[in-house]
């Protein structure tokens, strides 16, 4: 049955379509739409084929935009997405996962909330906030965001969320308690001694591996990290990587031991890709061991960067590999990393890539 | 004195009206304060409170709501006959 794959584009200035053709070769972008608004994160249900982005604008605040034509129209909502008077308000929504007919928002400052009527309306999961530890966790670069957010195909009341710079919690009844799950992961921003606490690692993505829902791979600001329970201890990955800075993961939709990292040079460094040549780089053996693939990205005066949601795998068996660039870039492999093409430029600023593969 | 059945002229930017299908530039209303002004708009228009409004409670940041020319808060009381522009502050990049 011929499929097609359709690249979801979250960019500072709204959100963009690729629509590719059934070899993955021609690409067709439409956009931008969302009304320009700064789109931080858009995915797909793959259940209904309805998109969710979820983003903020300076003037008008968060909401969760929806369209359920292939991005031709729009609406967006944000009734419920809010705290209690008093506290700070909620300036943007920066992540979205569909999930047996459920969604959830993740938004700064971090929080988690759920749709159970597809996005018309929002319930603040409170469990999260409630955590003991929430007066001391501490905002990122970026802010104190809810960026990750993984929910267990197998078990719906299994989630993970990612929150900079308070890492990893998890819950395992739907929301209602929450536990740090960072052992294993480094703080080295922390005072000597004091690189391992239970919370407050700068994660910068958490992603499932393919059929194995207790194997999470982790891109932290200190470190790349594999778990096999579920996140109670993690093991670095780092060797044989470039830099231990980077933050996408991309997992390969099929095959467990697959995954696809994007370090940068350092975070203090510029951030760009090491020596300005861009590769991305894929292990086999679930972090064992690591390959740089370049053929096709280009390898000289790259100073773009990759931010946090900004690589994605496709569904198809020979899976398509795509990432964006902090300069506007989108880059495409149809063979699972081995070669690239560009397939798209002078977007605004890339904030997350996703797919939405369909059959038929 | 603000009477609640008083009458104001409510004026609202092209960029907020574009997110809201049929909503107006220009619309008249009954409301005595800032807020009463908000309240009826999401009335009308549902979910237009939440991008002028936050929790805090306050009018957002980078919105700002003036008559004769003074920049008014939430609770400012409004006087009847008055033009209400609701405008959108410099912001972006």
């Amino acid at each position: 049955m011929a499929a097609s794959v359709h690249i979801l584009l979250g960019t500072k200035k709204g959100v963009f379509i690729l629509d590719g053709d059934e070899n993955r070769t021609a690409w067709t972008l439409r956009g931008p739409f969302c009304e320009t608004w700064p789109i931080n994160h858009v995915v797909a249900d793959p259940n209904t084929g309805a998109i969710y982005g979820a983003g903020g604008n300076e003037w008008f605040g968060p909401a969760i935009w929806k369209s359920t034509d292939l991005g031709e129209s729009w609406s967006h909502s944000s009734q419920g997405l809010s705290y209690p008077e008093g506290e700070d308000p909620i300036t943007s929504a920066w992540s979205v996962a569909a999930s047996n007919g459920t969604l959830y928002a993740g938004v700064q400052p971090a929080g988690l909330f759920r749709s159970d009527d597809a996005g018309q309306s929002w319930q603040h999961i409170r469990g999260l906030r409630d955590h003991p530890t929430r007066p001391d966790w501490s905002p990122g670069g970026a802010g104190l965001i809810l960026h990750s957010l993984v929910v267990d195909p197998q078990d719906h009341g299994r989630i993970w969320v990612g929150i900079s710079a308070a890492g990893v919690f998890h819950t395992s009844d739907g929301g209602q308690s929450w536990e740090p799950r960072n052992l294993g992961t480094r703080a080295d921003f922390m005072p000597e001694g004091q690189n391992y606490p239970e919370f407050g690692q700068c994660v910068h993505c958490i992603v499932m591996a393919a059929n194995a829902s207790d194997r999470l791979y982790q891109q932290n600001h200190c470190g790349m990290y594999r778990t096999d329970d579920g996140g109670r201890k993690w093991t670095s990955i780092e060797d044989g990587l470039p830099s231990s800075f980077g933050f996408p993961a991309a997992a390969h939709p099929h095959d467990t031991d697959t995954l696809y990292l994007l370090p940068l040079n350092g975070d203090i460094k510029g951030r760009y890709v090491p020596d300005a040549a861009a590769a991305v780089w894929r292990t086999r053996d679930g972090g064992k061991s690591w390959q740089d693939l370049r053929d096709g990205l280009p390898q000289q005066n790259a100073f773009f960067g990759v931010l946090r949601q900004a690589m994605a795998t496709d569904r198809l068996d020979k899976a398509g590999v795509y990432f964006g660039t902090s300069s506007g870039s989108v880059f495409a492999s149809a063979d699972e990393g081995d070669s690239w093409t560009c397939i798209a430029q002078h977007l605004p600023t890339i904030l997350s890539v996703e797919t939405l593969t369909r059959t038929g | 004195m603000a009477a609640s059945n008083q009458t104001v002229v409510v004026r609202l930017p092209g960029v907020l009206v574009d997110l809201f299908s049929g909503a107006p530039r220009r619309l008249e209303m009954t409301a005595a304060t800032v807020a009463e002004v908000i309240d009826e708009l999401d009335r009308q228009f549902p979910g237009m409170g939440d991008r002028l409004r936050d929790t805090r409670p306050a009018i957002r940041k980078h919105i700002n709501v003036f008559v004769d020319g003074d920049k008014l808060k939430l609770n400012a009381p409004l006087q009847a006959g008055c033009e209400v522009f609701i405008l959108t502050a410099i912001s972006g990049g």
